[in-house]
């Protein structure tokens, strides 16, 4: 598939600003970190809520559990996929029963993928609560899922192809919009 | 990924399938952690192991892999279904077809006996012993545990004692191992040890004491009593006392050696009670590991709609 660049939607400093603002949020609306924890779904989430922890550590001067979920087991489109997606190891090495989970993934779509997280979560034990809280929301739902906590809104077209680019996993910090040729 | 419809053998396999296979697996002994041991990935699936052969430890732990990938699983063992009234193979593959079973696990008194079946039915056909040929999840489960407790595969010595010759689990892990770059050393009585070993870049002691020393893995095989029998040795009691690994013989081997078998154990022949109860020895791990390595095997091997065209 080649992509032909658009634009560019969020620099290093536009992630920086949209997570601290989330990280803020979260902190509102949960009343603190009591509880709290955090859950990245593989594999651009998990960078992202180790940033929003350490943002949040800094608000409330206080440790968050964080964790990490692979959804692949728990995909609907296994076996329309014509490559076998690599399973990789959810690490969520803290009870998540009673706790107020916000799960976190770099772009929300039509929402498959975190109908999977919520089913992979549930596996996992008993959350009070669980909220979500995503990089970029494109829009495009096909299940009744929203997001509680967004970096930044972008309308686009199905054509379209968000790329988030997280320097952990790609080196650099930003966020482009491409175009299928 | 995969790139087969069936997993025959160890000898066809690539490092690359082989360290995917471990891969996998590896995150499949998380699910099988949780509290709640089960995920959907192969609902409505099924999957029907086939066992022409008595064996209890592999029919559950492939039975467990499916139903904790929330597959249907219906066993089949020699007894109870028509194979004593007969049924040839190529019947089999009709009733397979018949019942929609999407994977068959097979144990088969013959060598080649998967292979064959897989050339019949549209099913994956996963080899779970056959005749004196291979088990493939046997030698992938315990290069799992080798990989685990030492970190990697690669340069580590496993010293493989027993009936090298019968031994389908010997012949896979010879491969498997070599393949990852493990030093295999092998020992056994003269009459149980294969001809052609060279050829599978082995080093061959006729002292166990030598073939242990230093080694990081001591695997013993099961010695099966027809072997006396058969007059391949001459008592069981000449073995154990030749062959048997005893807490003198592993002082020989690394400090930090483990100890496998490949189950059931006979305690006091090819392996001495204390060593079985050893914290070296990783026997339960090897157990565990099974299961998950079955897990990643069954999913790896999920068929998806598109095969079906390239399905020949």
């Amino acid at each position: 598939m080649k992509l032909r660049e658009k634009a560019q939607i969020l620099d290093a400093e536009g992630i920086r600003r949209s997570l601290t603002r989330m990280a803020h949020e979260i902190v509102e609306t949960n009343k603190g970190v009591d509880n709290l924890a955090l859950i990245g779904i593989r594999r651009r989430g998990v960078p992202i809520a180790t940033r929003l922890a350490e943002l949040i550590t800094q608000i409330e001067k206080r440790d968050l559990p964080v964790g990490s979920l692979d959804i692949t087991l728990y995909r609907d489109d296994l076996t329309q996929l014509s490559y076998q997606p690599l399973v990789y190891r959810t690490e969520v090495d803290f009870s998540v029963t009673g706790k107020r989970v916000v799960l976190v993934d770099d772009v929300i779509y039509t929402g498959r993928t975190v109908r999977a997280a919520l089913d992979a979560l549930m596996d996992l034990g008993r959350p009070a609560v669980i909220e979500l809280a995503v990089l970029v929301d494109r829009g495009h739902r096909e299940l009744p899922i929203r997001a509680d906590y967004v970096g930044k809104n972008v309308p686009t077209s199905r054509k379209e192809v968000i790329s988030v680019h997280i320097k952990e996993i790609d080196g650099e910090d930003r966020v482009l919009i491409n175009e299928r040729e | 990924m995969l790139q087969r419809k069936d997993l025959l053998g160890i000898k066809d396999l690539t490092t690359d399938e082989m360290s995917l296979i471990l891969d996998t697996a590896a995150a499949m002994r998380e699910v099988m952690r949780r509290e709640i041991k089960k995920v959907p990935t192969l609902r409505g699936r099924v999957v029907l192991p086939l066992f022409y052969e008595p064996s209890t430890r592999t029919r559950v732990s492939f039975e467990l892999a499916a139903k904790h990938l929330s597959a249907d699983t219906v066993g089949v063992s020699a007894g109870a279904s028509s194979v004593v009234k007969g049924e040839g193979l190529l019947d089999t593959a009709r009733t397979i077809a018949a019942l929609g079973a999407d994977v068959v696990v097979l144990r088969h008194p013959a060598a080649g006996a998967a292979e064959f079946l897989s050339r019949y039915t549209r099913a994956s056909v996963i080899n779970a012993g056959d005749g004196m040929h291979e088990h493939p999840t046997q030698a992938l489960l315990d290069i799992y545990t080798i990989r685990d407790y030492k970190g990697t595969v690669e340069g580590v010595t496993v010293a493989v004692i027993g009936d090298i010759m019968h031994s389908r689990v010997a012949r896979s892990n010879i491969w498997g191992l070599r393949k990852m770059g493990a030093r295999v050393r092998v020992c056994g009585p003269a009459t149980l040890l294969p001809a052609g070993l060279d050829s599978m870049e082995v080093e061959v002691f006729r002292h166990v004491e030598e073939a242990v020393a230093g080694a990081d893995v001591v695997y013993a095989l099961r010695l099966q009593r027809e072997r006396f029998r058969q007059g391949l040795i001459p008592s069981i009691n000449e073995y154990a006392r030749l062959y048997g690994i005893n807490q003198e013989r592993l002082q020989l081997a690394h400090p930090e050696a483990i100890v496998m078998h490949p189950g059931p154990l006979n305690r006091g022949v090819e392996i001495s009670a204390a060593v079985a109860d050893s914290p070296q020895a990783v026997i339960a791990d090897q157990v565990a590991n099974g299961v998950a390595v079955r897990m990643a095997c069954l999913y790896l091997l999920m068929r998806r709609d598109d095969d079906d065209q390239t399905y020949h």
